[in-house]
Parts: C-alpha cells; structure tokens; sequence
C-alpha cells in the first residue's frame, strides 16, 4: 500500500476532501432509506391507533441499552478519530475495537430481542414479520439498522489493522462519520418503535 | 477533521446525550401525550443535532453539507406529505381507496380466475 494515500486523501474541489464528501452524500441518500421508511411508518401509525398495542410488546430496557450502546460507541469512534489525529495510532486502534464491541453488544440485545419474539412458545408473544404490519415495519426498520450496524463493525475491522502501522488514518473520520448516522437512527426508530405506546 | 478547530470536550456531550436518554425515557412514563411527544420526539431531535454537530462535527463542516442533509430532510417531509392522502385517507373529490374502505371484496366479486390462470 502506498504511503502517499489515495486522492481522496488530500484532494479537493468542494473545499472539503473527497472522500468525507463522499461519505456525506452517502449519509444524504440514507435519510432517504430511512427517512422514507420512518416517514411511511409515522403515517401508518397516525392511522393505526391499535398499534400502540403492538408496541406494548417491545422491550423498552433492551431498546434503550441499546440506545446507550450506541450513544457510547458514538464517543469511542470520535475518540478513535481524535486519537488518529494526533498520530496516536495505537490509541485509535483500540478505541475502533472498543466501537466494534459496541456493535456487538447491540446485536447480541438484538439477539435477544429477535428470538424471544420469533420463537415465543405462547402464540401470545410470538412475533413475526408476518403477524401484522406494525410487525412488517419492525423487523424491516431494525433488521436494515442491524445491517448498517454490521456493515460499519466489518469496515472498522478491515481499517483498524491499516490505521495500526499509521497507513490511512482519514479513514477514521469516513467511517466515524457513518456509525455517527447509524447511531442517529436508532435514536428515532427507539421512540417509534419502543416508547410510543 | 472537518477543518482546523478546537475540540469539543467529547465526553460532556457523551453525559448530556445520556441524560437525554434518561428524560426521553422517563418522561412517556407518565402518560401524558404532549408531555410524551416532547420528551420521545423532541429530545431525539435534540439528542440529533448534539450528534451531528460535535460528534460529526457539522458544526465545523462547509455550510454547503448542511444544505445537503437538510435539503435531503426536506424532500422526505415532500414524500411523506405526497403519500399521506393515499395512507390517511380512504376518499377524495375523484379516487377512492377500496382496500382502507373495505369495499374491495365486493368489487372482487366480479372477477374470477379461470383454470389458465387469467383474469375474468
């Protein structure tokens, strides 16, 4: 690998490098995944008052230690990028695990969350995608968050060893940049999903 | 880094989106409707913007990105208000929706699917 980096390192036309401004368009075409998903959900909901009935079936605390899981590897990945700033890449390096733990202590509550709705032995309690359309929304709005949130733990994972021996450390940001976003999402799919009863 | 500036003390933003969470939690409890949308709606718009502007640093970002996430805000609101009369409503001045009124099963009576599989 080149010790120089990519153009996308240091060039720039927009007065921003070209990499982050990728990231950025990126992150705008997600508001329209999920701004679309949340905005055709709020509208169901508006119209499905009997949904709040549904809801009763989550589970708040698993949702909201989720939200701290997040809301914490949030500052673990800013803080990797902090570090790879200062050249401290050893520091960085440990931080972007500790962030990748923190998406896998949210899919492990995801686990969780998933099978005790999946294979419930009281017909009560089980939940699939296919029970209703609040459930339809569920599982799509957290199954594609939990794929955003594998995604970014398997680019971290791939970084990390590069960032190590000090190669590429803009990376850092590109990918705080989106875990930042994932996070930001789970921030609203929580109250809709969990809190509004 | 968005540019050359002054770090923010990361892990006060940390605390705060923690008390936030706290609040947006506790707050529904109550069961007060208002009370529920500002607390679970409001404060995730609040715990948003601490995000976007320290964590991701649109605080120090080009204007330009801004405009770009806001602008890509706006057209979801555009989409949610264009397909809110088809999800909202059930009749209009020139339409009706005759799967939310129910009225679908009587239509379909006038159409039978033979042995080939087609429409009649």
């Amino acid at each position: 690998m080149s010790m120089q980096g990519p153009l996308a390192t240091s060039r720039s036309a927009t007065g921003i490098p070209t990499g982050r401004l990728g990231v950025w368009w990126l992150l705008a075409s997600e508001i329209f995944i999920f701004g679309g998903l949340i905005a055709c959900y709020i509208l169901y909901r508006l119209n499905n008052p009997w949904w709040g009935g549904e809801a009763v079936f989550t589970k708040v605390p698993a949702g909201a230690f989720n939200t701290f899981v997040l809301l914490t590897s949030s500052l673990f990945i800013v803080l990797a990028h902090d570090a790879a700033e200062k050249k401290d890449f050893d520091r960085a390096f440990k931080f972007i695990w500790y962030t990748i733990g923190g998406g896998g202590v949210f899919l492990l509550v995801k686990y969780y969350e998933y099978s005790s709705k999946l294979f419930a032995d009281d017909p009560e309690l089980l939940k699939t995608p296919l029970t209703n359309t609040y459930w339809s929304f569920y599982y799509t709005a957290t199954g594609l968050h939990a794929l955003h949130v594998i995604g970014g733990m398997v680019i971290m994972a791939l970084i990390s060893f590069d960032l190590r021996k000090g190669f590429n450390p803009h990376r850092v940001e590109l990918i705080g940049l989106y875990w930042h976003f994932v996070d930001i999402v789970w921030i609203f799919l929580f109250p809709l999903l969990y809190i509004a009863k | 880094m968005a540019g050359a500036h002054a770090h923010p003390n990361y892990v006060k933003i940390w605390v705060l989106l923690l008390v936030l969470l706290v609040v947006s939690i506790i707050g529904p409890e109550l069961g007060i409707p208002w009370l529920t949308l500002v607390t679970a709606f409001g404060i995730a718009l609040v715990k948003t913007y601490y995000v976007a502007a320290y964590f991701m640093h649109l605080n120090f970002e080009k204007k330009y990105i801004w405009s770009l996430l806001i602008m890509a805000t706006v057209l979801v609101g555009v989409f949610f208000f264009g397909v809110a009369s088809d999800i909202m409503k059930t009749d209009g001045q020139n339409w009706q929706d005759c799967i939310a009124n129910k009225t679908c099963a009587e239509q379909q009576r006038y159409f039978v699917i033979d042995g080939d599989g087609q429409l009649r």
